[in-house]
């Protein structure tokens, strides 16, 4: 029977003179199809990151972040520049440096029809501690928070532990879920749509994990009414194959445009592409704590007998070495720009009198004599090669820079969970990472304040950088429940540290959306997409 | 005899596999280290480290995985909220259908042109096939899968880029072969999957045929007068099919565990993609997981082969060599 079959078809072959006879039938076939346009309500998106559950609680990562947010809301919210507006609470203020009160907004209905309630508001604060198995992230949002009071349907008042001004900020990471429905639902819950019961602009539709999650518009939403009946996220990890579905019109909105791919989507006349600065600043630190760090010796492979970078000098040699303009122009196609502060332009804390060390080769040459290496050094410089735009390259470009000056580096360069892994054993000593923050004072915390688990400081300041004054004017930055008072402290701060080089500051990058011309956004610093505020133009 | 053994053997596999996988995803790093949020402060990473239970030692780590293991349990994924075994489960279909339409491909069209190669080997037509062949070995699948879009998506609009279409239940497995729309979304994939396989087929056929027509079986056929389509169809088909279903099943296997490039190009929702993306946050129980599926439904599929000679060749017996 099998060779029977074989043998029509290959006799059919025989005598015929095309040789594909299924291709040609597959190219009629599917030339009648083509050109299947969507709606013209319907927004279809290219998310670049796996989206690895829909429980807004679940796991704190962009991916997940961005459709939740679709679906739900935060008390805060943030504006495209990452500086705070109202969300679910209409207003908050601070009755004294350690209460708060948030005022909701009234009439705001969960897709289910009901209101929601300041209930539903303390709930949700509670809910992330309480979730199993979960890899968290959620609980340092909450970690200030000692006591939640209904006050009454629209009035939540929350204790703080310790006075902190930053609870607004850090609230807005937590959304707000509907505690009828949430109550003693867990992640899959979530994952199958019945618990998936939020206050946002769109609605749960269908989803399919790993493929795609469609919306329909939430007619009673509070906010403007969004332009879209219908949003459909699709999940398109692959950069190259993300491009050809927006050029193929099969998509009307990319995420993180590769920087290969910007020009071709600016010259195509249907699409356009639309950018601003992110909030991620790519940064190196610099080992400042062991006297003789792994990868560093001399010209012969030798350990140094003290190590180099704990003279500051020797950290603005670095500094003056990179030819920042060079890397970004070149390495990153213009897609970032030249950093000297710990934070993006415009955000919380940034100090725009602060300017990005002028390339200096010949200034950095002195700056290592003067401090006792005339002949440079050995350094390995750690890094990932799948995380930040054209990371691997960053890393070689920034190597030859500091080997001219006679700090002979080199790269080495993984895969980002293999690289986490070697940081966290302490086998780097001058490493890269990329940080995203809306406020400065909190990417001080983290990033450049003497590491202290009991207070949960310098979780990734992995250079252990130390100066008691930035961590006393991050500290009182943190508990001043003043903003302005609260900016200028954390400006002072990230200043400071930013003279003294506790890391190497190299780039803020850019971020960039493609989309078809009919469509306008407005870019977001926080890199978040959001169907809503996709307009037509 | 022959199952029993070949059971005892797979057991073994799987066992090895296991370690080894386990020990490997431990010594590249935390996977709480790679999905936390930047935000968390060093007791909360202990915490969930703790909580997720990597905070132990490997042997018990993976004491308590085994235990679990054999009661049917392979964990629970760390980066997303559901059972290894079920996000496995739950994209195996998408992955299967791609494999099978990438053979259904490969057979089609690589047995009859190799055997057209094979029988006019100095032919255009012939040399044609093999020229086309050495390509299709010899370009990677990521290149030939964004040539394809390129191509057949963007520039001519024919097909979509990337994605699966949508599914019909079939006996509760949801297959999109079967609208118009989802066969317009496999087509792409599978041919590109089904590239190095079809070359492999047509270079393997090839051969076996040249070889064949200098048989004496053959000339035998022909000086008794049988008809040219016979003396190929029954004959010469029939006695190069052994080593062809042999690789065409082994390829079957390589081709579902490895749809992996084509599938991340392609935006398929199936198991090489969910691997990828747990390598990625080093998420062993889906790791472990799904390498421990895939090493089982290699044994099944190499066994079927087996069962699959003795229908093809009466001479073979499922027993061992004495």
């Amino acid at each position: 029977m099998l060779a029977f079959f074989f043998l029509i078809d290959d006799s059919y072959m025989l005598r015929s003179p095309r040789l594909f006879p299924g291709w040609a039938l597959l190219f009629c076939i599917a030339s009648l199809v083509q050109n299947v346009t969507a709606p013209a309500a319907e927004l279809r998106i290219g998310l670049s990151g796996e989206v690895t559950s829909l429980d807004p609680h679940f796991l704190a990562a962009q991916p997940n972040l961005t459709v939740a947010r679709h679906v739900f809301e935060s008390l805060t919210d943030v504006d495209p520049q990452t500086r705070l507006i109202p969300g679910l609470a209409e207003r908050w203020r601070a009755l004294d440096a350690t209460n708060w009160e948030f005022n909701l907004r009234r009439g705001v209905k969960f897709h289910d029809g009901t209101e929601l309630t300041a209930e539903d508001a303390a709930f949700s604060l509670q809910r992330p501690l309480s979730i199993k198995g979960s890899p968290g992230g959620f609980a340092s949002f909450v970690r200030a928070v000692e006591s939640t009071t209904v006050v009454d349907n629209y009035t939540l008042r929350v204790r703080t532990k310790y006075p902190y001004g930053a609870l607004p900020e850090e609230l807005n990471s937590i959304l707000i879920v509907s505690k009828r429905h949430a109550l003693n639902a867990g992640p899959e819950d979530f994952d199958s749509g019945r618990a998936l019961i939020g206050t946002g602009p769109y609605k749960f539709l269908r989803y399919r994990r790993g493929d795609r999650l469609e919306l329909v518009r939430h007619d009673d939403w509070w906010g403007q009414r969004p332009a879209w009946d219908k949003v459909t996220l699709r999940i398109v990890t692959s950069d190259p194959s993300r491009t050809a579905a927006l050029l193929s019109g099969e998509l009307d909105v990319i995420e993180h445009v590769p920087s290969a791919d910007i020009k071709n989507i600016i010259k195509n006349k249907t699409l356009r592409v639309m950018q601003t600065t992110s909030w991620r600043t790519i940064l190196l630190h610099v080992d400042q704590y062991r006297n003789q760090p792994p990868g560093v010796t001399d010209a012969g492979g030798k350990p140094l007998a003290r190590n180099p970078f704990m003279d500051p000098r020797v950290r603005l040699a670095i500094s003056k070495a990179i030819n920042r303009a060079a890397i970004t122009e070149r390495v990153l196609e213009g897609l970032a720009v030249p950093a000297a502060n710990i934070v993006s332009p415009g955000v919380f804390g940034h100090n725009a009198a602060l300017n990005a060390e002028p390339y200096d080769p010949d200034g950095a040459k002195r700056l290592l004599a003067e401090a006792g290496y005339p002949k440079g050094f050995n350094v390995t410089l750690a890094g990932p090669n799948n995380r930040y735009i054209n990371d691997e390259q960053i890393l070689q470009t920034v190597a030859q820079m500091l080997t001219r000056i006679g700090i002979v580096t080199r790269v080495e360069a993984a895969p980002m969970s293999a690289y986490l892994g070697r940081v966290r054993k302490e086998e780097t000593s001058f490493a890269l990472l990329g940080w995203g923050s809306f406020a400065a004072d909190l990417a001080l915390r983290s990033l450049v304040a003497t590491p202290n688990a009991d207070k949960g400081y310098g979780a990734w300041n992995w250079g252990r950088y130390s100066n008691a004054k930035v961590d006393t004017l991050m500290e009182q930055a943190l508990a001043n429940v003043d903003r302005a008072k609260r900016e200028a402290l954390a400006r002072e701060a990230g200043t400071l540290a930013m003279r003294e080089l506790a890391f190497i500051p190299l780039h803020h990058q850019i971020v960039s959306w493609g989309m078809r011309t009919g469509l306008s956004y407005t870019p977001r610093t926080d890199e978040f997409t959001f169907a809503h505020h996709f307009t037509p133009r | 005899m022959f199952v029993l053994r070949r059971i005892g053997q797979s057991a073994v596999a799987l066992f090895v596999m296991s370690v080894l996988v386990f020990a490997g995803v431990y010594a590249i790093g935390n996977p709480v280290d790679i999905l936390i949020s930047p935000q968390a402060d060093q007791a909360e990473i202990a915490q969930t480290i703790a909580r997720l239970g990597l905070d132990r030692p490997l042997w018990e780590q993976y004491w308590v995985f085994l235990s679990s293991a054999l009661s049917g349990d392979l964990g629970k994924s760390f980066a997303a909220s559901a059972p290894a075994i079920d996000l496995i489960l739950e994209r195996m279909p998408a992955t299967l259908e791609l494999a099978f339409a990438a053979m259904v491909i490969a057979i089609v069209l690589g047995i009859p042109l190799g055997l057209l190669a094979g029988l006019k080997p100095d032919s255009w037509v012939g040399r044609s096939i093999m020229a086309g062949s050495i390509l299709g070995f010899s370009l990677p699948t990521f290149w030939v899968g964004l040539m394809l879009i390129m191509v057949f998506s963007v520039q001519l609009g024919w097909l979509p880029t990337t994605g699966r279409g949508p599914t019909v239940d079939v006996l509760g497995i949801p297959v999109s072969f079967l609208s118009w729309d989802g066969l317009r979304h496999l087509i792409l994939p599978a041919a590109n999957l089904a590239l190095f396989k079809l070359s492999l087929l047509i270079r393997l056929t090839r051969a076996g045929t040249r070889e064949a027509m200098l048989q004496d079986y053959v000339r035998f056929a022909r000086a008794k007068g049988v008809a040219e389509p016979n003396v190929v169809g029954v004959h010469v088909l029939r006695n190069i099919l052994i080593p062809i279903i042999t690789v065409a099943g082994l390829e079957l296997g390589s081709v579902i565990a490895f749809a992996i490039v084509t599938e991340t190009i392609f935006a398929w929702p199936g198991m090489g993609k969910l691997l990828i993306e747990s390598i990625n946050v080093l998420d062993r129980p889906v790791i472990v997981a799904y390498l421990l599926v895939t090493v089982f439904m290699f044994i099944m599929i190499n066994l079927l082969v087996d069962v699959l000679y003795t229908a093809l060749d009466p001479r073979v017996r499922l027993k061992s060599a004495r």
